[in-house]
């Protein structure tokens, strides 16, 4: 796997030096053959075909009745989905090496900093963006880490692109707040900074956000003499505030997620949850303030702490009472330094949801919770051309993601 | 007063009862039919029947050819698969501790004098499949203390779970590490040579001490002073004590065979990111390899050529080769997805099932009692509801030496299972002879 890992970094260095620059965005179109289609638009299809062209789907239909340009490639594949859709995680920003030069997804020196950009830290060339391309990873929402009351900024990109412009989607998605133990604050001489308690975290959220509401008054203020400086902090406190980013609330005790809600409340900001071990003891209460919930890693560590209560049932039940409902790879501190979407899903899909539930939490719903279903998430007409290949169950432990494509190329195509 | 005593009195009689009863019952026939076996030591048996009694294998083969007595007790399993009960080689369940940080060599510390027999981790491996477990120590000293080999049985002491050889010795490994893990500031090393000559300082010691015992011959004028480190050393370096040690590297794997050739101990190695990469070498120096398989590579610069492909890649140069969990590493009541991720990536479906059960009771020494259904053997298995390495299949129910360990139509089993409020919560105690505070 290695070795043609290598080898295959090696060819594509050759074919990048030797195709002219048009040549590169011009591929030919892309016919892909399914034997089921999860087209993710309606019921599955069998025996179809995906046509791409110009980084795009133009057409998903039965075999036959699609019509296959001359001069296009054509693959095939038992199973067609998707690009998958990683919900929530730091690749990208948290290298695979976990060393200080690579981990670029947390700065503990105050405790709330929203001006953080994402895309000022994400490294396209991060090796475990290949690797979870290589299992059907087409786009992740990614950026700053849990571990600070406001940590930062996360981002929507692609899992392909030379550059960060390349890969972005959105450069913004939401500001990431993080409730509970893991928002204490860290670092050196953590026991005399803030927030200390839960309390503390809690109180400070809101003074910011009440400050971010001030800050908006004034610079709507008439008189144009009266405005405040720009400041970059309240700014993004501001875009939350107007609804334009929603605060990503990592949370994992339900006390914490019940806090998360009030802030909501109080403030008439949108949240998505993310993590929520104990969510499936305020379903009542997610529901009715209409709150996504990007489930932890399924099989993420239940061990002693605030995840001590976690189930690999969580999903289904969020799912079975109405709530929207994404998987993610989340964060690992250690090992294995990322997850693979496509595991977390199918051990979720071996824990009460159906195929389709499951890969829905990892496309078209991942995609809406995001804001991104006009683009990615399902496969039909005028969609980015995001496709996964399989040669079986997407999820079986023994199959094999045997191709991805994104924007309408073929950037994976070792079977892994 | 009287009467608690009385009331002790009436307990004691009625937990003499219970274990006589519960004596009775292992020593009763017990029948597993209709259950597709797969004895690990021999081909699948579809339709197969295993016979237990007094907590071993007593017969085990195809339907027809083994008769049932008419006194067993039949318990039906129609459609389901019965696996060995799963081999861990590695796990860090039961909240036990090793060596402290005083020095980076204490081979006298034994993680059996600090394990939590409730903790909610050891439900867990029932849930998963595990019946055996080896717990170890960390990997942040060369060497971290004694591991302990356990059984899961029921548990009220450590005692309970240990496995013991005829003279009642305690079965156990040691654990070892080198590479980063294992390095500080002094007296830990700060490179790997150092790291060596400080594990090869302490083996030649063992060895004068052990030359010093020898010519004295019992001769208490010239035995020297008992020295529980020595005698750990010493246990490892006689082979009555299998090193597990853990490496990543090619060259930090390579080193530990060197010095394994050096000084003549046993020694599994572990964990391996690199082993794919020295197979050819391994499989010439003989030493087996307990590989863990994670979701990708990296979390540390040692692991960043960590490859699925290890476990094939072993099987082709003819590596002896189990798994192990690391839990909390990965979890163990996901231990069967290990190899089924090993099999996707280019291992033989039968020699992934091998690595969860007989490869690793082999590493573990204890392979003439578990890892195989064979007759004889300790019947410890495990109930599956299809193939053991397909996804939605489950483990049904647990068996260790013929006792339900694990059942899944269980509430309380079931929540350690899946996971839920409460599942990270150790085991509550049950009322026994002193009372429930004991």
């Amino acid at each position: 796997m290695i070795f043609s890992w290598l080898s295959r970094l090696a060819t594509l260095a050759i074919c990048v030096a030797l195709l002219p620059a048009e040549e590169l965005t011009a591929a030919p179109p892309l016919a892909i053959l399914g034997g089921t289609i999860h087209t993710m638009n309606g019921p599955p299809l069998f025996d179809g075909v995906v046509l791409l062209a110009d980084g795009k789907v133009q057409a998903v239909g039965p075999a036959g009745v699609v019509p296959i340009p001359a001069g296009a490639t054509v693959l095939k594949a038992a199973v067609v989905t998707p690009g998958l859709i990683d919900a929530h995680c730091v690749i990208g920003l948290s290298g695979h090496l976990n060393q200080k030069q690579d981990q670029d997804q947390l700065d503990t020196s105050t405790a709330m900093q929203p001006e953080l950009r994402a895309i000022d830290a994400y490294n396209p060339q991060e090796r475990l963006i290949e690797w979870v391309r290589g299992f059907g990873v087409t786009t992740m929402h990614t950026g700053h880490a849990p571990g600070a009351l406001i940590s930062g900024q996360t981002m929507i990109v692609k899992t392909s692109g030379k550059t960060v412009e390349e890969a972005t989607v959105r450069p913004t998605a939401m500001v990431a707040v993080t409730l509970g133990d893991a928002g204490r604050a860290a670092g050196k001489d953590a026991e005399k900074k803030s927030p200390g308690t839960r309390s503390k975290a809690v109180a400070m959220l809101r003074g910011e956000l009440v400050k971010g509401r001030e800050y908006l008054r004034k610079r709507h203020l008439a008189d144009a003499s009266k405005h405040p400086d720009k400041d970059l902090h309240l700014e993004a406190i501001g875009a939350v505030l107007e609804g334009h980013w929603p605060l990503l609330v990592t949370a994992d005790r339900a006390a914490d997620i019940a806090s998360a809600l009030r802030i909501a409340e109080e403030f008439g900001i949108r949240i998505v949850l993310d993590s929520g071990a104990e969510s499936y003891l305020l379903i009542e209460q997610l529901k009715g303030a209409n709150v996504p919930v990007i489930v932890h890693p399924t099989m993420r560590r239940s061990g002693m702490g605030e995840t001590e209560n976690l189930s690999f049932e969580t999903a289904a039940k969020l799912r079975a009472a109405g709530i929207s409902v994404a998987l993610q790879s989340g964060y690992e501190s250690y090992v294995p330094k990322a997850r693979v979407v496509l595991f977390e899903a199918g051990v979720a899909a071996a824990n009460g949801l159906s195929l389709e539930e499951a890969l829905a939490a990892i496309t078209i719903d991942a995609a809406r919770i995001l804001g991104i279903e006009e683009r990615v998430g399902s496969l039909q007409p005028g969609r980015d051309g995001d496709v996964a290949l399989f040669d079986g169950d997407p999820f079986e432990y023994t199959t094999h993601c045997i191709g991805t494509v994104v924007n309408g190329e073929l950037v994976s195509r070792e079977a892994r | 007063m009287s009467a608690l005593r009385r009331i002790a009195g009436r307990l004691l009689v009625l937990l003499a009862v219970l274990q006589a009863g519960q004596a009775a019952a292992q020593d009763r026939l017990t029948a597993f039919v209709g259950a597709d076996l797969i004895p690990i030591s021999g081909p699948p048996i579809p339709g197969g029947v295993v016979i237990v009694t007094g907590g071993t294998i007593a017969s085990v083969g195809p339907a027809a050819s083994t008769p049932i007595p008419p006194e067993a007790e039949r318990i039906d399993l129609t459609g389901k698969v019965i696996l060995p009960g799963l081999v861990d080689t590695h796990s860090h369940v039961g909240g036990g501790s090793g060596a402290d940080g005083s020095a980076p060599v204490q081979p006298d510390v034994r993680i059996l004098d600090s394990i939590n027999v409730r903790d909610s981790g050891l439900r867990k491996c029932r849930a998963g499949g595990i019946t055996t477990l080896n717990i170890m120590p960390g990997s942040g000293h060369l060497l971290s203390g004694q591991t302990v080999y356990a059984k899961l049985r029921p548990a009220n002491t450590i005692e309970d779970l240990l496995y013991r050889d005829a003279a009642g010795t305690i079965l156990c490994g040691m654990k070892m590490a080198n590479g980063t893990n294992s390095q500080g500031d002094a007296p830990f090393p700060g490179t790997r040579a150092k790291s060596a000559a400080i594990v090869r300082q302490k083996l030649t010691a063992a060895q004068g001490y052990r030359d010093k015992l020898r010519a004295a011959a019992g001769d208490p004028e010239k035995v020297p002073d008992r020295d529980l480190e020595m005698e750990g050393l010493i246990e490892v370096l006689e082979g009555r004590r299998v090193i597990h040690h853990h490496a990543h590297r090619a060259d930090d794997i390579m080193t530990v065979v060197r010095l394994k050739e050096e000084f003549g101990f046993k020694v599994v190695l572990h964990h391996v990111s690199e082993a794919w990469k020295v197979a050819e070498q391994l499989a010439a120096a003989e030493v087996p390899c307990s590989v863990i398989v994670v979701d990708s590579p990296g979390g540390k610069i040692e692991a960043m050529d960590l490859s699925l492909a290890t476990g094939a890649v072993l099987e082709k140069a003819g590596v002896p080769c189990a798994f192990h969990t690391d839990d909390p590493v990965t979890d163990s009541r996901l231990f069967l997805r290990t190899a089924a991720l090993a099999v996707r990536a280019g291992m033989s479906g039968e020699k992934a099932l091998e690595a969860l059960t007989l490869a690793g009771a082999r590493m573990l020494e204890l392979d003439r009692r578990i890892g195989s259904l064979e007759v004889g053997k300790d019947a410890d298995m495990v109930v599956l509801s299809g193939d053991p390495l397909a996804l939605r299949t489950k483990v049904l129910q647990t068996f260790v030496e013929g006792r339900k360990v694990f059942d899944r139509d269980d509430p309380d089993d079931r929540l350690y299972a899946v996971g839920g409020y409460g599942a990270s919560r150790d085991q509550q105690a049950e009322m026994c002879c002193g009372g429930p505070t004991r």
